[in-house]
């Protein structure tokens, strides 16, 4: 009779208690990939928000660079239940972005080169919690993890971070992106386990 | 017939129209209407779930996301499916 044993072990286990439930800690950076890696060129990068009065705030590469730049260390959490710890960035806050910005809607609509998309709430974009991120592990950001610059929203699943980021258009609704299309949650928060409708 | 009937309908078609060879369907791409054999499109496979896109434009033709429990796929790339018996 050991069937009530079990519920004394409480948290022995040893699991890490950064790691959000189903996820497993992983050593590499596993890549993900809907399609072919675009091939950007620093010179041709432009980073654009656009609102529902149809301005457009635009910046280039060196635009980019002449913001304040924050170093961000944070774990990371793929749907695919891999998790990294501790991980180190360097990027723009989309703070930084936004202070010009004025916008009513709530949503924002991510797309990237190469056509991907992927919806974030705007509050899940400001105060601190989210970059556009040009760095990782002190390198630039390769092209097949998101380079020349990526979004990195690392609070929520990593489909979220869309690699190769161009813009920003807001949006009165939230309205699926490309995986939130095909199964995956609208929102995407690991400690939750929102991983599908 | 004038009315219609519930979904249950097309169980029947549905079975049948799937027990084909899916690779050696065609596909009309609804990006660049290409009309290509589905075994000719470019598959991305990832943990996430499978891409399958135009081998002439690029453009995404299907999603497949299985989760093991769950799957879902979307077909909305292409305007029709072609089976030949």
């Amino acid at each position: 009779m050991s069937f009530i044993t079990r519920g004394f072990t409480g948290r022995g286990r040893e699991r890490d208690d950064r790691l959000p439930p189903g996820q497993t800690l992983v050593g590499d950076f596993p890549v993900l990939s809907a399609g072919p890696t675009p091939d950007i060129d620093t010179a041709d990068w432009e980073f654009t928000i656009r609102t529902e009065s149809g301005a457009q705030h635009s910046w280039n590469w060196d635009q980019l660079m002449a913001l304040p730049i924050e170093d961000v260390t944070t774990d990371i959490h793929c749907v695919t239940h891999w998790s990294k710890l501790g991980t180190g960035w360097r990027g723009v806050a989309l703070d930084t972005l936004f202070e010009g910005v004025d916008t009513d809607y709530a949503y924002t609509m991510a797309h990237s080169y190469g056509g991907y998309t992927t919806n974030v709430p705007l509050d899940d974009l400001l105060d601190g919690k989210a970059w556009i991120a040009f760095e990782f592990d002190g390198e630039p950001l390769d092209p097949e993890h998101g380079g020349p610059a990526r979004l990195l929203v690392p609070h929520l699943y990593f489909w979220k971070s869309a690699k190769w980021v161009r813009g920003l258009v807001m949006m009165e609704d939230d309205e699926p992106g490309f995986w939130e299309q095909n199964g995956y949650h609208l929102r995407g928060d690991p400690w939750k386990e929102e991983r599908y409708w | 017939m004038t009315g219609h009937v519930d979904g249950n309908a097309i169980a029947g078609p549905l079975a049948d129209f799937f027990s084909f060879d899916v690779t050696m369907a065609t596909g009309r791409c609804r990006a660049c209407g290409t009309v290509a054999e589905l075994a000719r499109a470019m598959v991305y496979i990832s943990g996430a779930g499978t891409v399958v896109r135009c081998s002439t434009c690029d453009h995404v033709l299907a999603v497949l996301v299985d989760t093991g429990e769950r799957a879902w796929i979307d077909f909305g790339g292409v305007t029709a499916i072609e089976v030949r018996r």
